[in-house]
């Protein structure tokens, strides 16, 4: 038997003809799916900061929507009218959930190289590219799923605070697709990050771009209208709207534009990873 | 069985490893020594595939590591530098790289167990003594139960009683007929656990040769002799064959005579001696002196 198999390696024996079931291990894209999984919930840092995201969207929502239902013995006609309570609850709450949740893409990325975890990593998958397809894949299927719940119970919460006012239904045109956008736009964000963190293998340093681009672009919009709606940021907001009006661009317009960006820089963080040294 | 050749790494316009050649057979321990700086943990990551050769090729069982298709059943691999997440306990950690090979969980538990580290398997890896660090380390590279079991610096922060055991299970897992290959700069340390050295200086293939070798060219004596009359007697001991190097005031070492040939000598001129004292060199001196122009970063005398 095997040192392993032993239990102890005092004792030397001849080693085994290996077993049928240990001629079928090998790396498999659902294995490589399932050790991501493993190692995304056995962090608290992911978990709590996913949570931190979930929480953040909904609990922005809610209070948007209570300090909109003060406002209103104060409002004019005309500011009782341009409130809307697809726009004010979604991106009201959004950007805290949208920085949160981007930054768990970044972390599942980053925290490989931050702690040497990759060379483990990737000594057991040398082939590299499985492990950035099932981190993706991982991250989509799970901050999807997620962020779906959240949109939709912020939206019921922030609609249901405000409806002693303002009334709103999700039959309303483009409401469904905004409310579910709303996730769309959260976990594009977060493959973004992670693509980041492919690219630059460091967490401040992937963190403060993905924040630069979140933040700091739509600010150059505002200086520079012409380029405004092409900038990532805008482009990709359109998609959790409920109404674009001109220029900006059109709901799947802009997420195609966000994912094109995207696909950017994760070709830049599949050379890294393919290319440099771990 | 790993085989390299002509393995080359290049940083900028540094030489990390230079053109090295050489195989590790099974069946046997094989000791990777040499200074600190000397390329043993770049030739390590590359025969794993983690840096890309500048030139040059790294098999293991016969294949470039990458193209296994269960990579860690052929090569298990502790890397100096600690590679897991301190947030991760040991067990969501070996959990985690055992399920891309889809390796069961008990033998997940029996790592565990073979290292030691049932107790504290729970807890997270960053609460974890250095100790503790590499055994946690060692438990996954033999998570796969490999033929070929790579190791740079395994005895690094352990206890008296774990480099036992490291020495123990290396020696075992050879005598299996498993390929074992372990870096270290402790020549005394290597004299020890392996059959078999590679040393390496500066990039390059010093000694291919077997322990035993090692020792018998380390066995040449020598004679430290304390005189005040140093350099008459200097003179009077050259001849052929014969070495004499001064020391401190007052002191030579004399190479090629026995002690009582030297105190001949010293009689038959009227010299006086203070110490006569026969000297053998230890192992580790031998590795220095195969080492002593491959050293990197050399103390310099002030």
């Amino acid at each position: 038997m095997s040192a392993l198999a032993r239990g102890s390696a005092s004792a030397p024996a001849p080693a085994p003809a290996p077993a049928p079931a240990r001629r079928a291990e090998g790396v498999t894209f659902p294995r490589v799916l399932r050790s991501e999984w493993i190692k995304l919930r056995s962090l608290r840092s992911t978990t709590l900061t996913l949570a931190a995201g979930l929480a953040a969207m909904v609990g922005m929502a809610v209070l948007v929507a209570l300090v909109r239902n003060g406002q209103w013995d104060r409002m004019t006609v005309a500011q009782r009218q341009s409130v809307s309570v697809s726009y004010d609850v979604h991106v009201g709450g959004r950007f805290l959930g949208q920085l949160l949740i981007g930054v768990v893409g970044v972390l599942v990325v980053t925290g490989e190289y931050a702690t040497g975890m990759i060379r483990a990593t990737l000594a057991a998958v040398p082939r590299r590219l499985p492990v950035l397809a099932a981190k993706l894949t991982l991250l989509c299927a799970l901050l999807l799923s997620t962020t779906l719940v959240a949109s939709f119970a912020a939206w019921f919460a922030g609609s249901g605070i405000m409806s002693a006012h303002w009334s709103a239904s999700l039959s309303d045109a483009g409401v469904l697709r905004a409310v579910i956008g709303q996730a769309v736009v959260l976990t594009a964000t977060a493959l973004l990050g992670a693509s980041l963190g492919f690219l630059l293998r460091n967490t401040a340093a992937a963190i403060a771009t993905l924040f630069g681009i979140v933040l700091v672009l739509p600010v150059v919009g505002q200086l520079w209208s012409a380029v405004a709606p092409y900038l990532p940021p805008n482009a990709l907001e359109s998609f959790a709207l409920a109404s674009v009006d001109a220029p900006a661009l059109s709901p799947w317009a802009g997420l195609a534009l966000f994912a094109g960006f995207t696909a950017v820089v994760l070709a830049g963080g599949i050379w890294t990873l393919l290319r440099k040294d771990a | 069985m790993i085989d390299v050749t002509d393995l080359t790494k290049r940083y900028g316009g540094r030489l990390a490893v230079d053109a090295l050649s050489f195989r590790v057979e099974p069946g046997r321990v094989t000791g990777f020594l040499g200074p600190n700086g000397a390329g043993k943990s770049t030739t390590m990551r590359m025969i794993v595939g983690l840096d890309a050769p500048s030139g040059g090729v790294a098999r293991v069982n016969g294949r470039v590591y990458r193209e296994h298709r269960a990579p860690l059943r052929e090569v298990g691999v502790l890397l100096e530098a600690r590679a897991l997440h301190p947030g991760r306990s040991a067990r969501d950690h070996l959990r985690a790289l055992a399920a891309t090979h889809g390796i069961p969980a008990r033998r997940v538990e029996r790592a565990i167990d073979l290292v030691g580290l049932r107790e504290v398997a729970g807890k997270r890896a960053g609460a974890y003594s250095l100790g503790m660090g590499q055994r946690l380390g060692i438990a996954a590279a033999l998570l796969g139960d490999p033929s070929t079991v790579i190791l740079d610096e395994p005895v690094n922060g352990l206890d008296p009683e774990g480099v036992l055991w490291v020495r123990t299970l290396l020696r075992g897992l050879a005598a299996e007929g498993r390929t074992v290959f372990l870096s270290s700069h402790l020549m005394s340390e290597m004299a020890l656990t392996a059959d078999h050295l590679v040393v390496i200086g500066r990039g390059r293939l010093i000694a291919d040769l077997p322990v035993e070798e090692l020792t018998r060219r380390a066995a040449r004596d020598s004679v430290l002799v304390r005189t005040p009359d140093a350099t008459t007697l200097r003179e009077r001991l050259a001849g052929p064959g014969v070495a004499v190097a001064s020391g401190a005031r007052g002191e030579l070492e004399v190479s090629g005579m026995t002690s009582a040939q030297i105190g001949a000598v010293a009689r038959d001129h009227g010299l006086t001696l203070h110490e006569l004292t026969p000297r053998r060199a230890t192992l580790e001196e031998a590795f220095m002196e195969l080492t002593r122009d491959a050293v990197e970063y050399e103390a310099v005398a002030a």
